[in-house]
C-alpha cells in the first residue's frame, strides 16, 4: 500500500474499494460473475428454443450450432443452453434472496441481543447456540417432505438457517459499540433505543456483515443445488443448476455434456463468489494483511 | 475434569430433546402424515401405527410415548417397507455409512495435515501456492459434482474402478475420495494457518534459540498447538461428511443410511425420515461432545 493513497484523502470506503480492485483474483471474479449474471438474464432469447420445448429430431444430441442447441439437448430433447441459463436464474435468485432473508433476521436479532445485554442477551444467544447444534440440513429436508416442495419454502428455510452466524457477528459488534461515546451521546440527547439501534448500531456493524453475506451466497446456492440434486428442491417445469446436474449425473455415460455445462456454470460461480468474499474481507479488514 | 464432562453431557440433553420434539410436532402438522386419520394406509401399517403411537390417546400422552420409544431406540415401523422397522433399516445401513465416514475422516486428516504442513513450512513458495489453489478447488467443487466427474473419469473413461455398488475395497475408493476431498482441502487450509501461527509463537522461538533440531521442534513442540483447530474441525466435519454421504451413497448406489434417507424423503416415508434425522442428530451431537472433551484434555489453557 503506497502512502500516497492516504495523502489525497480517501474515505475508508474508497480505500477499501481500491484495495479490492488491486486484488487480481477478486477483480477477475467480479468480471466473470457479472458476465455469468448477464448471460443468464439476457441471453436466453438468442436461442430459438423455450424452456420446455421438445425437439423430437434431437433427443440427447451433443452440442452443435447447426441445430442451434449450443449446449446440446437432454434425454427429453429439451435445449440445454436455455435450461442452463434458466436454471442459473433460479440458483442465483435463491442465493440472493435467501441471503437477504438471513441478513435481515441476523442483523435485527444480533443488534437487539447485543444492545440490550444482560439476561435477555444471554437467553437470546443461548437459543442461537441450541439451534446451531441442530442438523439443519435435515430439518430442511423434513420440511420439504412434510409440506411439499415449493421454492418459497426453500428460500425461507435456507434464510432461517443462515442467520445464526450473522446474528453472532452482529451481536459481538453491538456489545462493543454500545459502550462507545457516540452511542452514549445519542442516548443523552434523548434518542430512543429503537433509533439508536437503527441509526448507530446497525450501520456500524455492516462491514463484517457484508463480508459474511458475500460468503453466504455461494453456500446458499450450494445448499439449494444439494436439495435439488436429491430431488427435493426446485420442481419441474422450473429448473436449477442442482436439478440439471442431477439429470446430467444420471446420463453422464451417454451424454456427458448434460453434466459438464451446468456443473461448469455452478463451479465457476461458486469460485467467483468465494474469491470476491475473500477479497472483500481483506479489503475491509486491512489488519489481516 | 469429571464435573466438566458431566456438565458437557448435561448440556447436550436439551439439544437432543429439542430435535425429538421438533420432529414429533412437525410430523403431526404434516398433511397426510402418519397421524392423519384421513390418510388411507394398508391395514397392517395402520395397526402398527396404532400400537406404537396410541393414536386414540390425548396429544401429550402420544408425545410421551413417542419420547419413550425414541429413548429406547425404537423409531416405529416404516411406512413403505411393511416388513421392517425404521430401527432395522438404520441398523442395516449403518455399517456401510460408518465405514465410508471414518475412512473419509482418516484420509482427510492424514493427507490434509501433510499438505497443510508442507505448505506452511514453504510459506509463499510455489508449493504453498499450489497446495492452496488445490485446497480452494477442493472446497469450491461440491460433492455432487465431484462424484459424477470421478465416475466419468475413473470408471467410464479409464475403467479402473467400478462406478457403483458395494462389496470389496475397490468399491470404496471413489466414494471415499469424493467424500473426503472437500475435507482434505479444509484440513490443509486450517493446518497451514495454524502451523504458521504456532511457528511464530515465543515458545517455538525459544526452542529454536536453544538449538533444537527443526524436526524435534515440529513434532514435539508445535504439533500439539497446531492440532487444536483441527480437533475442533472434527465436529462440523462429521456433520459435513454425513450430509455428503447422503449424496455420495445416492450417486454410487451404496446401501447406507443416506440412501434410505433420500428414498424415504422422496417416498414420503415419514417415520423413516424422522428416524434418520434423529439418528444423525445424535451422532452429530455426540461428535461435538467428543470434540469438546478432547479439546479440554489437549489444551491446558481451557478451564473446566
Amino acid at each position: 500500500m503506497e502512502s500516497t493513497t492516504f495523502d489525497k484523502g480517501y474515505s475508508p470506503g474508497q480505500q477499501a474499494w481500491r484495495r479490492l480492485l488491486q486484488n487480481k483474483a477478486a477483480l477477475y471474479s467480479m468480471v466473470i460473475l457479472a458476465l455469468i449474471v448477464f448471460v443468464c438474464l439476457f441471453l436466453v432469447s438468442i436461442s430459438p428454443w423455450q424452456l420446455d420445448d421438445v425437439d423430437w429430431d434431437n433427443i440427447g444430441t451433443a452440442p452443435s450450432f447447426i441445430g442451434q442447441h449450443y449446449f446440446g439437448t437432454d434425454a427429453n430433447g429439451r435445449d440445454l443452453f436455455v435450461r442452463t441459463l434458466q436454471g442459473g436464474r433460479i440458483s442465483l435468485m435463491v442465493g440472493l434472496l435467501a441471503t437477504a432473508v438471513s441478513f435481515i433476521i441476523g442483523i435485527l436479532y444480533g443488534a437487539v441481543a447485543g444492545y440490550t445485554g444482560g439476561k435477555t442477551d444471554a437467553l437470546m444467544m443461548r437459543f442461537v447456540d441450541i439451534l446451531y447444534a441442530l442438523p439443519f440440513m435435515f430439518f430442511v429436508i423434513l420440511l420439504t417432505v412434510y409440506f411439499g416442495r415449493s421454492i418459497w419454502l426453500i428460500f425461507i428455510a435456507i434464510g432461517a438457517v443462515e442467520w445464526l452466524t450473522m446474528a453472532r457477528i452482529v451481536r459481538g459488534q453491538s456489545l462493543a459499540l454500545k459502550r462507545r461515546s457516540f452511542v452514549e451521546a445519542a442516548r443523552v440527547t434523548g434518542a430512543s433505543h429503537f433509533n439508536i439501534i437503527k441509526r448507530h448500531i446497525i450501520p456500524n456493524t455492516l462491514g463484517p456483515v457484508i463480508v459474511y453475506a458475500t460468503l453466504t451466497v455461494p453456500q446458499v446456492i450450494l445448499f439449494e443445488s444439494f436439495l435439488s440434486f436429491l430431488g427435493l428442491g426446485v420442481q419441474e417445469p422450473m429448473t436449477s443448476w442442482g436439478v440439471l446436474i442431477a439429470e446430467g449425473a444420471s446420463q453422464m455415460e451417454s451424454a456427458p455434456w448434460m453434466l459438464l455445462f451446468p456443473a461448469g456454470f455452478l463451479v465457476v460461480t461458486l469460485f467467483c463468489l468465494n474469491f470476491i468474499g475473500d477479497g472483500l474481507r481483506d479489503a475491509l479488514d486491512p489488519k489481516d494483511r | 475434569m469429571l464435573s466438566y464432562i458431566l456438565k458437557r453431557i448435561a448440556g447436550t440433553l436439551p439439544t437432543l430433546f429439542i430435535i425429538i420434539t421438533i420432529a414429533f410436532f412437525m410430523i403431526r402438522l404434516a398433511p397426510g402424515g402418519p397421524f392423519d386419520s384421513e390418510r388411507e394406509v394398508p391395514p397392517e401399517i395402520a395397526e402398527n401405527l396404532e400400537r406404537v403411537y396410541h393414536l386414540n390417546d390425548p396429544l401429550w400422552q402420544q408425545y410421551g410415548y413417542y419420547l419413550l420409544n425414541v429413548l429406547k431406540g425404537d423409531f416405529g415401523p416404516s411406512f413403505k417397507y411393511q416388513d421392517y422397522s425404521v430401527s432395522e433399516l438404520i441398523a442395516q445401513g449403518f455399517p456401510v455409512s460408518i465405514q465410508l465416514g471414518l475412512l473419509a475422516i482418516i484420509l482427510a486428516l492424514v493427507i490434509g495435515v501433510t499438505l497443510g504442513s508442507i505448505a506452511a513450512l514453504r510459506q509463499n513458495k510455489t508449493v504453498d501456492y499450489l497446495v492452496m489453489t488445490l485446497a480452494m478447488t477442493g472446497i469450491t467443487i461440491p460433492n455432487f459434482v465431484m462424484a459424477p466427474i470421478l465416475v466419468l473419469v475413473f470408471a467410464v473413461f479409464l475403467g479402473w474402478l467400478p462406478a457403483g455398488g458395494w462389496g470389496d475395497l475397490k468399491h470404496m475408493v471413489l466414494p471415499v475420495i469424493a467424500l473426503s476431498l472437500p475435507q482434505i482441502a479444509m484440513v490443509a487450509r486450517m493446518t497451514r494457518a495454524s502451523l504458521i501461527e504456532t511457528m511464530n509463537a515465543p515458545y517455538i522461538k525459544t526452542a529454536k534459540a536453544k538449538g533444537l533440531p527443526p524436526r524435534l521442534i515440529l513434532l514435539r513442540h508445535a504439533s500439539r498447538a497446531t492440532m487444536l483447530p483441527i480437533i475442533s474441525w472434527l465436529g462440523p466435519a462429521s456433520a459435513a461428511i454425513i450430509t455428503g454421504s447422503v449424496v455420495v451413497e445416492q450417486i454410487f448406489g451404496l446401501p447406507g443410511i443416506g440412501r434410505h434417507f433420500v428414498n424415504g424423503a422422496l417416498n414420503r416415508d415419514y417415520t423413516l425420515v424422522m428416524g434418520v434425522v434423529i439418528f444423525y442428530g445424535v451422532i452429530i451431537i455426540l461428535m461435538n461432545l467428543l470434540v469438546d472433551l478432547l479439546y479440554a484434555w489437549l489444551d491446558p489453557r481451557i478451564r473446566y
